[in-house]
């Protein structure tokens, strides 16, 4: 590859590297990952348990959310 | 050294910002000056102050192992990166609070309230939010009233239990009744609004059925649909057969609020408040961040002035001076007892490190009074007689457009009819005359923002779209109060026959859902027939509720520290709390002895029931008349009450500060004994 080429290319690696961060935080702050969170660590930690699915997951998790003070004036 | 520069370069800029405010006087004054001066001074606030009580009072320890990382259990506990944490914290504690009590307290002019809204965040609000974080997260995620039983004794935490549920009750009220002003006779707000309701099932379905857990998939079709109910709204608004449909009086809007929150609280959370919540954040968000963004390209003049006569208590919105009652109606967004809550929930038990607790407690904050700033902003742009035609209520003005702008332009504020019918017809609204409650008024001064911003042809686009976003939260925060109040019936029922504490069992969910709605129904109620708009006097309770929550969250602060090695840093929580209970008390006092009828709650109630006796009322005001003299009866009696909690939390601890200045013994600390931390800083958590 030239010179400017080589330019082009690593610009559109960051730009995609910038997006894939931005998506990742997103994600993560809306909770859309969750439960991969979840998994992630239940593999790590409790390899031998039972694993919840995603549905009964997620709907565990809005439970708890709301049994809280977790809106304010 | 760079440090250095920048903190002395705010340093000059927010004090030259702040004087100029301060000293700006007859002349129009820029919302640049304001918003310079409120940012330079919560940089500084952060940088100096809240740096100085984490290393020095609350000593945080960045080696100190937190729950997050202790108890992990990769949901609830979860050591988590800190702008997460803020985030998430943030859109916690952001609601309907400082966009209304900013707005009313406008009526004294700008000045009282940005000034009470800077100082009480770095001093009061931030302070507290942080402390109470960082409390909290040093006791596993403990809960404010957990914290008020082990740390003061029993009385702590029935205060704390009973503050919490009255707080909840008037807040849901106030909040409905402001929901009810923005919607009677407007069918476009009426109709978007109640859109909102299927659009929140459609994702809640969506995300249940469909795709389980997608959020952002489910928030992104929610947003769409919410956005098609806007300009559905605008296009029904346009039919003549179809907009009677959804053209309602305030009476029945109200019944209407009263049978949707009681079916928001006994429906599943997937199908109605989850998804609702998802909506309102995105929603919530997006419309802070295009606020500044607007508020800094237009940079508009404000029109009010920085000081009205009405300082002296005869003001419309409310009566009372500006000493306590600025205070009091502003809340949320200079200090809110209510995130005390927050900061003793879900926030703690995700912070991955205890330096965490500046940026995620004392920074949300921060935040969140500059949104309170931007509120004060929207509400002083309009031309002043404009905010008051839109904000008083038909029994101060005069219940015909004439009177209203005559009495109105008497005090010094000129607005005509004319004036206020083309504002109007701009908004695509009938009437903005006597549109109670502060939204609206909002709703307006953020439209014409918005519209010179983005183009002005689409003012009644942005107006509803304002109405829109307001509406959305504030029925969010009533869905989730009211929840959480049930909640909180069933635990205290539950104590006299086991089976009403068990939080799935039907019956018990209808009773204790059908008890808070009663009672916060009662007050909005009773809000809506009272010809003075119900604000008036709802406000300043929802205020004393909260300040007094505050000093409960304060005195357990202070106490925590006073039993630490360094008794005398609890002066950081001292003042705050000195300062709330004098505010506090001085404005329950007048509230309830006050012989002036637009203050005093038992003058007001006499004097109704001797024009009563003597049959001096007219009859449609006579017909309501009994029940408004119960009323203000009753909310002076919860004055009363509020200030007694008040009192109580506060002697409560000063025996323990006696007690351990003596060196006799107090309630042991409940701290959590330290661990180390095991996480390589930080790096595990970013996601």
């Amino acid at each position: 590859m030239n010179a400017p080429a080589l330019r082009m290319h690593h610009g559109a690696a960051a730009v995609t590297q910038c997006a894939r961060r931005g998506w990742a935080w997103l994600r993560h702050l809306s909770g859309d990952d969750a439960y991969e969170r979840y998994r992630a660590h239940q593999l790590k930690r409790h390899p031998g348990c039972r694993l919840m699915e995603r549905r009964a997951f997620f709907e565990e998790e809005q439970r708890r959310k709301w049994s809280g003070v977790s809106r304010c004036c | 050294m760079l440090k250095k520069i920048v903190g002395l370069m705010l340093a000059v800029i927010g004090g030259f910002a702040v004087a100029g405010i301060a000293l700006h006087r007859h002349e129009p004054i820029n919302a640049l000056w304001i918003v310079t001066a409120a940012v330079c001074v919560y940089l500084l606030g952060y940088r100096v102050y809240a740096a100085w009580i984490a290393t020095r009072v609350l000593r945080v320890d960045p080696t100190r192992a937190t729950p997050a990382e202790r108890l992990n259990n990769g949901r609830d506990f979860m050591p988590t990166h800190r702008a997460i944490v803020f985030g998430h914290h943030f859109a916690a504690i952001a609601g309907p609070g400082p966009l209304v009590g900013p707005t009313l307290a406008a009526q004294f002019g700008y000045l009282p309230g940005t000034l009470w809204i800077l100082v009480g965040a770095v001093f009061g609000g931030c302070v507290q939010d942080m402390t109470i974080l960082l409390l909290s997260t040093r006791r596993d995620g403990r809960s404010l009233g957990q914290m008020a039983r082990d740390e003061l004794g029993p009385l702590g935490g029935v205060a704390a239990l009973i503050g919490t549920l009255l707080i909840m009750v008037i807040l849901s009220a106030v909040l409905g009744l402001v929901i009810v002003n923005v919607m009677k006779h407007s069918p476009w707000a009426t109709a978007t609004v109640l859109a909102t309701i299927p659009a929140a099932i459609i994702v809640g379905v969506y995300l249940r059925v469909w795709r389980p857990g997608r959020v952002l998939e489910g928030t992104v079709l929610g947003v769409v649909l919410v956005l098609l109910a806007l300009l559905g709204g605008g296009w029904l608004d346009h039919q003549p057969q179809l907009r009677g449909l959804f053209d309602y009086s305030a009476l029945t809007l109200s019944g209407i609020i009263i049978a949707y929150g009681f079916f928001a609280a006994i429906l599943p959370v997937w199908l109605l408040l989850a998804p609702r919540d998802y909506l309102s954040t995105f929603l919530k968000l997006g419309t802070i961040v295009l606020l500044a963004v607007a508020i800094v390209i237009t940079h508009p003049q404000i029109k009010m002035p920085a000081i009205t006569p009405f300082v002296d208590g005869t003001g419309p919105l409310f009566g009372g001076k500006v000493f306590p009652f600025v205070f009091i109606t502003i809340a949320c967004g200079a200090i809110s007892g209510f995130h005390a809550l927050i900061a003793s929930g879900t926030s703690p038990k995700l912070i991955s490190n205890e330096t965490d607790v500046r940026l995620v407690g004392y920074g949300s904050m921060a935040l969140e009074s500059f949104v309170a700033i931007m509120a004060l902003i929207a509400a002083t742009l309009l031309d002043p007689g404009v905010f008051f035609a839109i904000n008083t209520g038909a029994g101060v003005v005069g219940a015909t457009p004439e009177a209203a702008v005559h009495t109105i332009s008497g005090w010094g504020f000129p607005v005509t009819v004319e004036q206020m019918q083309a504002l109007a017809a701009s908004m695509g609204e009938q009437t903005l005359f006597a549109r109670t409650g502060g939204a609206p008024s909002l709703a307006v001064g953020m439209a014409s923002i918005f519209g010179s911003t983005f183009g002005q042809g689409l003012l009644a686009l942005w107006y509803h779209f304002a109405i829109m976003f307001e509406a959305v939260f504030l029925l969010a925060t009533l869905d989730a109060g009211t929840r959480v109040g049930r909640f909180m019936v069933q635990d205290v029922l539950g104590r006299a026959w086991e089976p009403l504490g068990r939080t799935s069992w039907y019956p018990s969910v209808l009773l204790s859902s059908a008890v808070i709605v009663t009672a916060w129904g009662y007050f909005l109620y009773i809000g809506v027939i009272d010809p003075n708009g119900g604000v008036n006097i709802l406000w300043p309770l929802f205020g004393i509720s909260n300040q007094m929550l505050a000093a409960i969250a304060l005195s357990i602060a202070t106490a925590i520290i006073i039993k630490g090695a360094r008794p005398r840093y609890a002066l950081v929580t001292l003042l705050p709390l000195a300062w709330l209970a004098l505010v506090t008390t001085t404005a329950a006092w007048q509230k309830i002895t006050s012989p002036d009828v637009r203050i005093g709650l038992f003058a007001a109630a006499n004097d109704l029931a001797a024009k009563l006796a003597a049959g001096t009322l007219p009859p449609e005001r006579a017909a309501v008349a009994p029940q408004l003299i119960f009323n203000q009866r009753l909310d002076a009696w919860l004055a009363l009450l509020f200030t007694t909690i008040l009192w109580l939390v506060i002697l409560d601890m000063a025996r323990i500060c006696v007690r351990r200045l003596r060196g006799q013994s107090v309630p042991a600390s409940s701290e959590v004994p330290y661990r180390e931390s095991q996480l390589k800083l930080l790096a595990q958590a970013a996601p």
